[in-house]
């Protein structure tokens, strides 16, 4: 569930909130912290606590005001001061200003002997006079579980921090009370029953050797604060939360179209380039020419005036400078004048929240018009590939907020899988463009074609993609019979197609001549068995007179007997004997 | 002088030279029921034990809270042992002699 802005703002009108000064704390918060009010901040070691403790003192006193008292129990002030100043934050100025009072409360068992009943009024009495001193409106108890440590009497000092808890905010004094993390509870001394109106967790995790810093509000009493676990960095500006889980699909979107860098992509493009905002995924197989595609965008965008961060990451910067050199591109004069600035680091570096993170701190920094990420794929190193889909959707999702146009290049594998493997990607972005390898007779040859350019009618075609040195270059393919060719196959198979032709021309002669042939042969074999059956017809009417001649003789010697013994119906006899020799 | 043989109940520790000044201080709240107490307790024992070698000064933090994060006071009340040296710190009212005792190193924690 996601809050909108709206609710939170509405919230925030009820409960009085002292802006921490922390970058994206105020706005997951919708404010700050509750003002007048203690809050819980718990973590393990090493967590930040205390610099997240020290910020907002330090921001406060600074940028709002508000002068703070900083009560440690752990390290002395001038400890404090060393640690902090590596963070741009000079304590001793703002010590010497009047806005900034630290106390170091030592608590050392072995010192301390307890007979009786006692109470921790000195305790209240210094932060009193601490807050007194310098009119403090912000206090920081860091970390008053070190009193357990202290003091043997757990009765005592329970029943003592509820009271102090309760005298803070009867002060009206916003206050960051910072906890170690316990066996199963928040803090390892159940402060968070005593605090019970804001507790923020921190939390230092490590997934697969990388550590993510993550902060998560667990409570926040009587106003609306996003729920979810939110990384944060800690660099030399300080902490930054990134409130980047908000995928609320409401940004803007325009109608303006910037130039690819590319003019026959641009006209490809239904003549303009991308739309400004968009994010643009180039695919393809190792070599296929997706850095040399985005430095030309790159190129095209700083050579407008407008600023472009490019994250590298699987190429320092000064190889994808020299080898842009060599298709003729110069990024360097961008470079100098900060128009392109770039940020490498390895992808494995660490984990996918912290890689947002640290684009989103860029871009706050730098507001680039462009951003270029190349590759995109190598993200599924730190991650799983649904952390990886999860963490592009949310980048997304925050560069087209800020109408920033995204150049997103991904090593595919290969193979058929190609367009599967990058399904859950694809579906996110406005643009794909498909490079592809085209491997013939021993030649490669790279094409490139539009899969998709929502809100334009783009082309359809396949082009091929020459990488000169004059940049790249979009040739139309040849197509023929066989598909789409390209290179010097393009020239042999034209070619071939004439040698195609000459040889069916005389396959055609020569069934001719066959046909002929065997006509010829079919009249002689008619002509012989017309001869062969003339030759048995006459054979036939031979024995057809002999057999009549023989008949005669019988018949005739027939009449010579009936003569002799003096027959007399012998005409009628002869006349049928006749006719069956006929039949 | 004579009286700190006679404080010697058990096995007292000599090691208090003659001319040893106890320098203490209880770190109080207002006139709270816990710092008469203590005060009470502690000025029993001085005598019984210190008698006449010893300084208490009580400090009232509600009138001088500036003074609490010098002798790092945090409960309340608070007894410091300026002197002799090193430095101890004793919490609580007092109430119960022994303790105090061991607490001040006036005896070793020999007990138990």
């Amino acid at each position: 569930m996601t809050t909108t802005a709206g609710d939170v703002n509405a919230r925030a009108r009820e409960l009085a909130k002292a802006p921490s000064g922390i970058e994206g704390l105020d706005e997951i918060t919708g404010g700050g912290l509750p003002a007048g009010r203690p809050t819980l901040v718990c973590g393990g070691a090493g967590c930040g606590k205390t610099l997240f403790a020290m910020e907002f003192l330090v921001r406060g006193a600074i940028q709002h005001g508000e002068p703070g008292v900083f009560v440690t129990f752990e390290e002395t002030g001038r400890e404090l001061t060393d640690n902090t100043r590596s963070l741009g934050f000079d304590l001793d100025e703002l010590i010497r200003d009047k806005k900034l009072v630290l106390d170091f409360v030592r608590v050392e068992r072995s010192e301390i002997e307890e007979v009786g009943d006692y109470d921790l009024d000195g305790l209240f009495i210094r932060i009193g006079h601490a807050i007194d001193s310098i009119g403090a409106r912000r206090v920081v108890l860091d970390t008053i579980e070190a009193l357990f440590g202290g003091l043997s009497n757990a009765g005592i000092l329970r029943a003592e921090l509820r009271r102090l808890f309760r005298w803070l905010k009867d002060k009206g004094v916003t206050t960051v009370i910072t906890g170690e993390r316990g066996e199963g509870t928040l803090t390892r001394h159940g402060l968070e029953e005593y605090v019970s109106d804001c507790v923020i967790l921190l939390d230092n995790r490590v997934i697969e050797q990388v550590s993510t810093r993550r902060l998560r509000i667990v409570k926040y009493r009587g106003s609306a604060h996003g729920t979810n676990e939110y990384p944060f960095l800690i660099d030399r500006n300080g902490i930054s939360v990134l409130p980047i889980t908000s995928l609320s699909l409401q940004h803007e979107v325009s109608d303006e179209r910037i130039p690819t860098g590319i003019a026959r992509l641009d006209a490809m493009l239904s003549g303009g380039g991308y739309y400004r905002g968009s994010t643009v995924l180039v695919s393809g197989t190792a070599g296929s020419g997706k850095s040399s595609l985005a430095a030309h965008f790159a190129n095209a965008c700083c050579a407008r005036g407008e600023r472009c961060l490019y994250v590298a990451l699987e190429e320092s910067p000064a190889q994808i400078v020299r080898n842009m050199r060599s298709i003729g591109i110069d990024l360097t004069p961008w470079v100098a004048k900060d128009l392109l600035r770039f940020h490498a680091t390895r992808s494995g570096m660490y984990g996918l929240e912290m890689h947002l993170a640290v684009i989103h701190k860029l871009v706050a920094e730098f507001a680039p018009r462009a951003v270029v990420i190349d590759p995109i794929s190598n993200l599924n190193q730190s991650g799983t590939h649904i952390d990886a889909t999860a963490m592009l959707t949310r980048l997304i999702d925050f560069l087209k907020l800020e109408q920033i146009t995204a150049v997103m290049t991904s090593l595919t594998s290969g193979g058929g899988a190609l367009e599967q493997s990058e399904a859950n990607i694809s579906s996110l972005v406005d643009a794909w463009l498909l490079l592809r390898d085209i491997e013939i007779y021993g030649e490669r040859n790279r094409a490139m074609y539009i899969i998709k350019s929502r809100g334009m009618a783009h082309s359809n075609q396949l082009r091929e993609f020459l990488l000169t040195d004059r940049g790249i270059d979009l040739q139309d393919v040849y197509r023929g019979e066989e598909g789409v060719l390209t290179g010097s196959a393009r020239q042999s198979q034209e070619a071939r197609e004439r040698a195609g032709a000459l040889r069916r021309q005389q396959e055609v002669e020569a069934k001719e001549r066959e046909l002929d042939r065997k006509r010829a042969a079919l009249e002689t074999r008619i002509l012989a068995l017309r001869k062969e059956f003339e030759a048995e017809e006459e054979e036939a009417r031979r024995v057809i007179r002999q057999d009549e001649a023989s008949v005669e003789v019988i018949r005739e010697n027939r009449l010579r007997m009936a003569v002799s013994r003096k027959a007399d119906r012998a005409p009628e006899a002869r006349s049928r004997k006749t006719e069956e020799t006929r039949a | 002088m004579n009286k700190t043989t006679d404080v010697v109940d058990r096995d007292e520790p000599v090691e208090i030279g003659s001319g040893e000044i106890w320098s203490l201080r209880l770190y109080v709240a207002g006139s709270t029921p816990k710092s008469v107490a203590a005060f009470a307790n502690l000025k029993r024992i001085c005598e019984r034990h210190l008698a006449g070698k010893y300084t208490i000064e009580v400090i009232d933090l509600l009138e001088q809270p500036q003074l609490a994060a010098g002798d790092q006071i945090l409960a309340i009340p608070t007894l410091v042992r300026k002197l002799p040296e090193p430095l101890r710190r004793i919490v609580g009212d007092l109430r119960d002699t022994e303790r105090t005792l061991v607490g001040l190193n006036l005896r070793p924690a020999t007990d138990a």
